[in-house]
């Protein structure tokens, strides 16, 4: 099929509340950065543009492409986690960018979709009757765990759950047998425990300031000031937004500053202070209607592989917003994860848009089967 | 069969999958449900608290910013010190017209057009309640006028802040360094970060100790939570966190040793540092020319900070710690000791120099041209001979003269909190093949026995290993009192008495025998004798035409190509206290040049004040006399108080 024609198949309501969501976004750092294309605005839009297109680009690629080169994205996410540990700029007191010269890199960011693509691809090829034997679910699982300790080393405690639970979600779309992972959760609060036991003697698993987040995010009233500040501030923020919100560019929390990361982690409150409920909802909504049509468009495919791309990549997404959205709220610990398509940044923003053209790619040759 | 079964099989895992997404999709919903829960409960149904919290926030919670630790010497003489900065602020929606309201004061303070323009537009760039500094640094009489006339002046606020001053700046810049207002890259490498750096302008360290000690010395803010009306008036004070005070801090510098080896070290290119043997204390520590610290606090202007970065004589650079020098000849002890401790020579052994010495085509000349003859090892320091040192250099080898140097302090950094510490270097083999891919040469190791060559030495680094020589004991510097944990106790060096012995007696003929390098400076005070190593280091290369036709004065050459003057000391000799170590940069040779200020320095550590005349030479009486009563002078004249008081 010429590759023009085939971009008539993709799923266009996606493509469309992309943008919105977009938009969405623009609109939020205009406001943040005090009315001006800069320093924010101007290179979102350009970097948004620029892999809107990329993803009608993939999606004109075959899906059997995208199928054939997961093992190697695999192994080149690895790679570039390994490289990160050891060349990494230190950021925030974690390694986690990679200098590339053109562009500073997340590779965690990135190793979520090659994660989920070779996850796919293993499904795909493992014949149906050992989907549930023990040594073909312990393979997926290291195919897990690994890049998740090396991440959890830089330190990224934040993503290195996030990897493990997309992880285990496309295992559990895959079919592996329920046992599991009633027999892993269980093993999971297990660990959980000794975890926090471990705290304040020399094996201590945690850095200290990952213990003091969680504190502070059980009670923020310990200290106003520090840790608890953020969400603090940023529950006034969503709380003082009301209906109607303050009116866009009047967020008193926002212009003034009160706000930790405005502009990236925590745009959501500018947006709920500035646009209150209908805002916040109207996000959440085309959030969610992104999330729904992705669900379609992978009951809608024909082959494994394609399935367990889009929900599992529709997956990463869907941690990203909800986590950032109850972190604001103070309902998760503070970990650095960003609104998807409307946060400032350059590597999340390729990382969605990459795993969108996926997700096209597989929804226009849906019917292709292999 | 086993097809069908397969079959079978795949739908019914085809169909596992398909109710698989759809239950991780119903999952999917009732999160967002929740989520959308408690947006609910936060946007509308507590909306109202919160609104009245973001209301009270303007002014909710304000943050009384922690009085920064102050910084003395050891005796408690103030160093570093916060003195009220009184300021105005403008807050624009309690003005009807702000335009105004600044006409009003510019007719009561000066407040040109310009900085109004300033201000007003400073003022539009922010919200309505924000306080913006309209004038700082007040006069108490302007300050004052513009209290009484306050009703006529809406929205004008008088506060008193606190700024930083230095006293003795010119001394202590290097050491105590400075602060400065808070950069967006200082706020960026801060984590997590302090809520009091998010204040506007907020001072903090930015080189040496200010820097070093930042997080001791800033301490804690305290919150003022208080009550505002919906215009932002202050309307009561709810309750009130007091903060913590940062920490004072104990240098171990005496002030009256570091004003008196600053002014003498003036109108050089120099440093000095001087160690008390027995504790590491380094009680002075100068690096000349100096700058101002003062004008760093309020932000410097582009055209001194030009100057000053200009400067050849780069006045922002502590040379004491991190200027490396060639050592010259006060490397030599290093070489020495490492000789005698392997049994290469003996005490009585004796070397010829005819002044040079040849290895194979190339000569490698002793600085006395005729040669000195004969020489023991304690005669070799006394006369520095050069010949003998590199007889002596070839004999140990490049890899334990390192060792040597490393064991008394050389090719390392100290744990002190200052700013651009430099290690010196240490050569090795291995070192040289890298970084030139040639290999080691014999004629290397000669030249680093008489400290030319590749090695380099910080001034503190030279006083450690004079420390080192004189005590025995590994001493180590610390520039913060009680820093150090067991300060009667360093750990022994485990070099042999009788080494140190004939090396500190080499030094004490250096001064205190007639053919030393030093003799002119000896003391003449027999509690006071000093035993110290004078040092030349050669910053170009002496080519053969040169040498034959006469090796070019010092004086002839222009001043970045005169060679560096050395000279480090101990005394007093019986019972070494203190270890002194100067550097004069394109000074000219060490012993005419450095030994005569080290002299005086140690000599004014040993009376404690100007050391009378008598100590010194009788032939040199009238001349010291005329430069210790100058220097006198200048120390009293020079009163180091904030004009803006």
């Amino acid at each position: 099929m010429n590759p023009f024609i085939k971009i008539i198949y993709i799923n266009w309501p996606l493509q469309i509340l992309i943008l919105a969501t977009a938009l969405f976004g623009f609109l939020m750092l205009y406001s943040v950065s005090g009315g001006s294309w800069d320093p924010w605005t101007k290179p979102q839009i350009n970097r948004f543009f620029i892999s809107f297109i990329l993803i009608f680009v993939m999606s004109a690629i075959s899906i059997s492409f995208w199928q054939k080169i997961s093992p190697f994205c695999y192994i080149l996410g690895l790679a570039l986690l390994i490289a990160v540990y050891f060349y990494g700029d230190t950021g925030m007191g974690a390694k986690r960018w990679l200098d590339l010269r053109i562009i500073k890199l997340q590779p965690s960011e990135a190793f979520k979709i090659s994660m989920v693509m070779a996850l796919a691809y293993y499904y795909h090829k493992l014949p149906v009757n050992k989907v549930s034997h023990p040594f073909y679910v312990l393979v997926p699982l290291l195919l897990i765990i690994i890049p998740a300790l090396i991440v959890f080393r830089q330190p990224d405690l934040g993503t290195a759950l996030v990897i493990i639970m997309i992880g285990i979600f496309v295992m559990f779309i895959a079919g592996v047998h329920f046992g599991y992972f009633l027999f892993g959760g269980l093993s999971f609060c297990t660990l959980l425990f000794i975890l926090f036991q471990s705290r304040g003697t020399d094996w201590q698993l945690l850095k200290d300031y990952h213990f003091r987040r969680i504190d502070t995010f059980l009670d923020p009233s310990v200290d106003p000031l520090g840790a608890g500040y953020h969400i603090t501030q940023s529950k006034i923020a969503l709380g003082s937004g009301g209906l109607f919100g303050r009116g866009y560019m009047q967020g008193s929390q926002s212009q003034l500053n009160f706000l930790p990361e405005k502009h990236t982690d925590f745009i959501f409150t500018t947006l709920a202070e500035e646009f209150g409920f209908f805002g916040t909802i109207g996000l959440l909504i085309i959030y969610s209607l992104i999330v729904a049509f992705c669900i379609f468009s992978a009951l809608a495919t024909t082959d494994k592989f394609s399935r367990l791309l889009i929900t599992g990549l529709c997956m990463t997404f869907f941690t990203y917003f909800s986590i950032n959205i109850a972190m604001v709220m103070g309902l998760l610990p503070v970990v650095g994860i960003p609104l998807p398509l409307v946060s400032y940044g350059g590597s999340s923003m390729i990382v969605i848009m990459l795993s969108f053209g996926l997700i096209q790619s597989a929804h226009v040759h849906k019917n292709v089967g292999f | 069969m086993s097809k069908f079964k397969d079959t079978t099989l795949k739908s019914k895992l085809i169909r596992r999958v398909h109710r698989r997404i759809v239950l991780a999709g119903l999952l999917k919903a009732s999160t967002v449900a929740l989520l959308g829960w408690n947006i609910r409960k936060l946007q509308i149904e507590d909306s109202e608290d919160y609104k009245l919290l973001a209301d009270a926030n303007r002014v909710n919670l304000r943050l009384i910013p922690p009085s920064r630790g102050l910084i003395f010497d050891r005796l408690g003489t103030p160093i570093a010190l916060n003195e009220q900065n009184y300021k105005i602020v403008f807050i624009r929606e309690q003005a009807a017209d702000p335009r105004k309201v600044l006409k009003k004061l510019a007719s009561i303070i000066e407040l040109d057009q310009k900085r109004q323009e300033k201000i007003l537009q400073d003022m539009k760039k922010r919200s309505p309640f924000i306080p913006i500094t309209v004038a700082e640094n007040l006069t108490w009489k302007d300050f004052a006028h513009i209290s009484v006339n306050l009703p006529s002046l809406p929205g004008i606020i008088p506060e008193v802040g606190l700024t930083r001053h230095y006293q003795e700046y010119e001394s202590y810049a290097h050491i105590v360094g400075y602060v400065g207002p808070i950069s967006d890259k200082d706020l960026k490498s801060e984590k997590p970060v302090d809520p009091v750096l998010q204040i506007p302008k907020f001072q903090i360290g930015k080189v040496g100790v200010e820097k070093k000690l930042e997080t001791h010395l800033r301490g804690r803010a305290g919150v003022s939570k208080v009550e505002v009306n919906a215009s932002g008036r202050v309307m009561r004070e709810l309750n009130r966190t007091q903060g913590k005070s940062g920490e004072n801090i104990h240098l171990t510098i005496a002030t009256n040793l570091q004003k008196f080896a600053s002014e003498r070290l003036k109108g050089m290119s120099a440093s000095s540092v001087l160690i008390d043997i027995k504790s590491g204390d380094i009680l002075s520590l100068v690096s000349t020319p100096s700058y101002n610290p003062n004008n760093f606090v309020l932000g410097i202007s582009q055209s001194d900070w030009n100057a000053l970065l200009n400067d050849e004589r780069k006045p922002l650079l502590n040379k004491a710690t991190s200027g490396a020098y060639p050592p010259g000849s006060t490397f030599k002890m290093v070489v020495a000791a490492a000789a005698l401790e392997l049994g290469l020579i003996g005490l009585n052994d004796k070397i010829f120099c005819a002044g040079f010495y040849e290895l194979g085509s190339r000569n490698f000349h002793c600085w006395l041209k005729g040669g000195h003859g004969k020489l023991t090892l304690q005669e070799a320091i006394q006369k520095s001979c050069d010949v003998y040192f590199y007889e002596l250099a070839r004999k140990v080898g490049v890899k334990r003269i390192g060792d040597m140097a490393r064991r008394l302090g050389l090719g390392q950094a100290y744990n002190l909190p200052l700013t651009g510490l430099s290690k010196g270097f240490v050569p090795t083999k291995k070192w040289k093949k890298e970084r030139f891919g040639t290999s080691w040469l014999v004629g290397d190791t000669l030249n680093v026995g008489i400290g030319q060559g590749f090695s380099l030495a910080t001034p503190l680094q030279l006083a450690v290993m004079t420390a080192r020589l004189a005590s025995g004991k590994e001493v180590t510097p610390n520039i913060i009192k009680n820093s150090n944990k067991n300060p009667d106790n360093p750990k022994a060096l485990s070099i042999k008495e009788n080494t140190l012995v004939a090396i500190r007696k080499g030094m004490f003929d250096v001064l205190n025998e007639k053919d030393g390098t030093a003799f002119n400076f000896r003391t003449t005070n027999h509690n006071f004798l000093i035993a110290g190593k004078t040092g030349t280091s050669q910053v170009r290369r002496i080519t053969r035409e040169e040498r034959e036709e006469g090796v070019i004065k010092n004086e002839d050459l222009p001043w970045k190509m005169r060679d560096h003057a050395l000279f480090t000391c101990f005394a007093p000799f019986k019972n070494p206290k203190y270890a002194l170590s100067v550097v004069v940069e394109h000074g000219g040779s060490g012993s005419k040049v450095a030994a005569p200020i080290a002299r005086d320095i140690m000599l004014f550590q040993l009376y404690g004040g100007i050391p009378p005349v008598t100590a010194y030479p009788e032939k040199q009486q009238v001349e010291a006399r005329k430069r210790l009563m100058d220097i006198e002078k200048k120390i009293n004249s020079r009163t180091n108080i904030n004009p803006n008081i």
